[in-house]
């Protein structure tokens, strides 16, 4: 008896246990199912947002090197061409020692009545600073001549800086290294709340992109700058890729100063290019890690990079040009002598040698200049200029040498670019970063030449947006930090932070700034960022529904208004460039088919989005592409609206668009043009308001989902 | 007989499309590799619900000999079209999932404490590592009256068809 019932309890426990085990999996091969398919939500969605990202860079560079070979092959032949492109180009120089502290007479900015902001007063002192930091918490506006007072004394300080600092953790010192931070002060007041703020015993290196995007950079900008003059010795600041006028008036800094500093504005951009200009490019920290904003590349040489004027670079983006030589040969002054800190006998090492393994941003062979000229000959055409004004615009091979700078200054302009702008991958080897448009993209085999080559054993860098706010690649060799979270969308990554000790063991901090994401589920996270993303995409498919609708009807054999799946994925790919996933967007992105095939036609009445400017048949075309480019046109109006007064004339609008056309190979009527401009002008002034134009294009969606 | 052979490739080319756009999003550098701990993600992507234990036996088949940390898409396309094309580790009916949460729920109250889910996952099968079961108890927990309501949860968490 006693055996039987013990082999039956036996058996049942056994079932039992199997039963539960056998359970257990079901449930969490159910849940794991469920989490993968998250997680491809989750990856598609920041490869959206990335793509567009990254692709916004690349035109911002194919625009200015557009506009920069106009400068240099197109002469003006009317006053209107030359205003205008002068007025883009122009660079005012300044003799920066004797009239800095006269242009920039803030003595006489005086401070109105009812002012309640925070006040700053010269030398600063820790107290100032911290209470900087607390005002810019409490949503306080500094005031112009503070900020003029405040970027002027930077200045001064910088100019003392070496092109690369050097620091160490001796006394026991735990050292912070910050990310990219682009404007958003609430997690730079988050850091300062978690870690303390910058002091004697808490050093920090901030690496760069402090600005755009965000809507405090100049609060951020200032708070930094006002610990700098403070600790010179504890804080430190690397430059980024967005410390760069030309950068910032494609992604917003720009826009932000002229909002808060509607007077002053202009004099404060001005000043920061200068500032920005001398921010030093590298850091290192006990001559074993490297801190750089964006990577390296082969040819990377520190010794060089100690030697060159980085303050010529006042934007990266900008390729150094000589100016025309007199007829005596003699070099203009003012012009940028790279030989002035150097043994101009010292030959030129190998590693000067511009190699072709980073494209130098505005690198124009033969073949591109001769079809540039050719543009440019239509555009005048447009222009109406008569064939007696032609002026000789294939410049003649002699007359070429001078407007190309030396190979010297071609190398020394490519090692600060790379600095700013390359990226790590984990293919060997280095090519051009074709997506950015400008640096590199570095492999494991990079990384370890050039950390050898200097006796480092860690690459720390930023520029690139990271899930979970850093990432080690290449063997551990190089740490990617990023302090901006909710980058792309409310809860789309968390930043970080890394603070070092003299061990050189990094030791993580992780954050992410709003209140709300914490309580949401990781499907409701992904959830929301994921239809920020769509809303995105859907916006650029809509602004590019001319392409798309033709390259469909050449798709579409039948002719009946039907693509297959197939076609629609390989047609939106080939037209957009964006090199998404798009079958397995699809389902977002088009709610409707029918057995395997989708109407093109009803797809773009989906996509459509309500628009304030009346379309007609006519202007539909061009509506488009205006849309398409309003990123290239705000950047151009700003750089032509050159009192800051925010309008810009009929005139203006008129000649910026027959210039961007050529750039974009459209043909634009003079007729659309200015029914189009009169229709944007809203007041009837004869002005266009440049705010009013781009909120003209926030266009509002038809279809909420 | 041609039509049926026809028919059949046009499925076979469909898979391979869908297993190409999965592979795809992981593809980080374009060079048709990704990492090895990421195929677990991209096979349930593609609507298979298999078992740790499972997905171990495809991923020997997929190694290298000398793993590298990376799977190439040649070795992953005909092993994951087999997959496929059998229909092996199909997803799992409502009703049977329901019978796996009724296994802890013996007296069929309709609910489950937290803490039993916890010790459940935790310990049995192929146990949930610690953010695993915190996320699951974040969106299964009913937060007034602290319990798992298991049968709405099932309902609620029902994935779409891709």
């Amino acid at each position: 008896m006693g055996c039987g019932s013990s082999t039956t309890t036996v058996d049942y426990s056994l079932k039992k246990s199997e039963r539960a085990m056998k359970a257990a999996i079901l449930i969490q091969r159910w849940y794991r199912r469920y989490t993968a398919h998250l997680e491809v939500r989750r990856r598609c969605t920041w490869t959206i947002f990335q793509s567009i990202e990254y692709s916004g860079e690349q035109d911002q560079i194919k625009l200015y090197n557009f506009f920069s070979s106009l400068m240099d092959h197109f002469t003006p032949s009317n006053t209107k061409e030359r205003d205008l492109i002068t007025s883009i180009f122009s660079e005012k120089e300044i003799n920066e020692e004797m009239e800095l502290e006269k242009y920039y007479d803030f003595e006489n900015i005086h401070l109105s009545e009812g002012y309640k902001g925070p006040h700053l007063c010269f030398p600063l002192t820790a107290s100032h600073a911290a209470a900087l930091v607390e005002a810019f918490r409490h949503k306080q506006h500094l005031h112009a001549r503070y900020v003029l007072q405040l970027l002027l004394e930077t200045w001064k300080l910088l100019k003392l800086m070496p092109n690369i600092n050097r620091v160490s953790t001796c006394y026991n010192k735990e050292i912070t290294v910050c990310g990219d931070l682009h404007g958003k002060l609430d997690d730079l007041l988050l850091i300062f709340y978690k870690n303390g703020l910058p002091s004697v015993e808490k050093p920090y290196i901030f690496n760069g992109d402090y600005v755009d995007r965000g809507k405090d950079s100049i609060e951020i900008l200032m708070i930094l700058f006002a610990f700098l003059l403070v600790y010179p010795n504890q804080v430190h600041l690397n430059r980024g890729n967005h410390e760069d006028y030309i950068v910032n008036l494609r992604y917003g800094f720009t826009k932000e100063v002229m909002q808060k500093y509607k007077v002053h504005g202009k004099k404060i951009l001005r000043l920061l290019q200068i500032v920005f200009s001398w921010l030093p490019l590298a850091t290192i920290i006990d001559q074993k890690i490297l801190i750089i904003h964006g990577g390296i590349s082969r040819s990377t040489d520190l010794d060089v990079i100690a030697t060159i004027d980085r303050h010529k670079y006042v934007s990266a983006v900008k390729q150094p040009k000589r100016r025309k030589t007199t007829r005596q040969g003699q070099r203009q002054p003012g012009e940028c002598c790279c030989g002035i800190n150097r043994n101009d006998s010292s030959p030129v090492p190998s590693t000067y040698r511009s190699g072709s393994d980073s494209r130098p941003l505005n690198s124009i062979s033969k073949g591109v200049r001769l079809s540039v000229d050719k543009e440019l000959e239509r555009c005048r055409k447009q222009v109406g200029l008569s064939d007696d004004t032609r002026v000789s615009l294939l410049l003649s091979e002699s007359d070429t040498e001078q407007y190309e700078a030396s190979e010297l200054e071609n190398a020394e302009w490519k090692q600060v670019v790379d600095i700013l702008w390359s990226d790590p991958v984990n293919q060997e080897g280095c090519i051009p970063n074709v997506v950015r448009g400008g640096g590199c993209y570095f492999g494991p085999d990079v990384t370890k030449e050039v950390l050898e080559k200097h006796n480092f054993q860690l690459l720390i860098r930023s520029h690139e947006c990271k899930q979970d706010g850093y990432e080690f690649c290449h063997n551990r060799k190089v740490l990617t930090i990023f302090s901006a979270s909710n980058y792309y969308e409310e809860g789309s990554n968390r930043g970080a932070y890394v603070r070092m000790g003299p061990d050189l063991i990094p030791h993580f901090v992780q954050y992410q700034s709003s209140k709300t994401t914490r309580k949401l589920t990781m499907r409701q996270r992904v959830s929301r960022v994921e239809r920020s993303a769509i809303r995105d995409l859907r916006e650029q498919l809509f602004a590019h529904r001319c392409d798309l609708l033709r390259a469909f009807e050449q798709c579409d054999k039948t002719k009946k208004g039907k693509i297959s799946l197939n076609d629609w994925a390989n047609t939106v790919e080939s037209v957009m460039q964006l090199g998404l996933p798009w079958r397995i967007l699809r389902s977002q992105l088009v709610p409707n088919t029918t057995d395997g095939h989708i109407d093109y036609q009803a797809w773009f009445e989906h996509l459509a989005i309500e628009q304030p400017i009346k379309e007609t048949p006519q202007s539909s075309s061009l509506l488009e592409t205006l849309y398409r480019n309003r990123s290239n046109l705000e950047t151009i109006f700003r750089l032509i609206d050159s009192d800051s007064s925010g309008l810009i004339s009929f005139e203006e609008f008129r000649q910026t668009w027959k210039l961007l056309s050529s750039h974009l190979n459209t043909e634009i009527s003079d007729q659309a043009i200015s029914d189009l401009a009169r229709s944007i002008d809203f007041n009837k002034d004869g002005n266009i308001d440049i705010n009013e134009f781009m909120e003209a294009f926030r266009l509002v969606d038809r279809n909420p989902s | 007989m041609a039509e049926e052979r026809e028919i059949a490739e046009a499925m076979i080319s469909e898979i391979h499309k869908k297993i190409t756009d999965a592979f795809d999003v992981f593809d980080h550098e374009y060079n048709k590799t990704v990492d090895v701990r990421e195929i677990g993600t991209i096979i349930r992507s593609l609507g298979c619900c298999p078992s740790e234990g499972e997905l171990h036996d495809i991923l020997a088949e997929i190694e290298d000999e000398e793993p590298t940390g990376y799977i190439n898409f040649d070795r992953f396309l005909p092993t994951m079209t087999k997959v496929l094309m059998e229909r092996r580790y199909r997803p799992i009916p409502e009703d049977v999932l329901l019978q796996a949460f009724e296994v802890l729920d013996q007296e069929k109250k309709g609910y489950l404490m937290p803490e039993q889910l916890t010790k459940f996952m935790s310990e049995e099968g192929e146990p949930f590592t610690q953010e695993e079961m915190e996320e699951m108890l974040s969106a299964a927990v009913d937060p007034d009256k602290n319990v798992i309501l298991y049968k709405d949860y099932v309902t609620m968490m029902a994935v779409e068809a891709p």
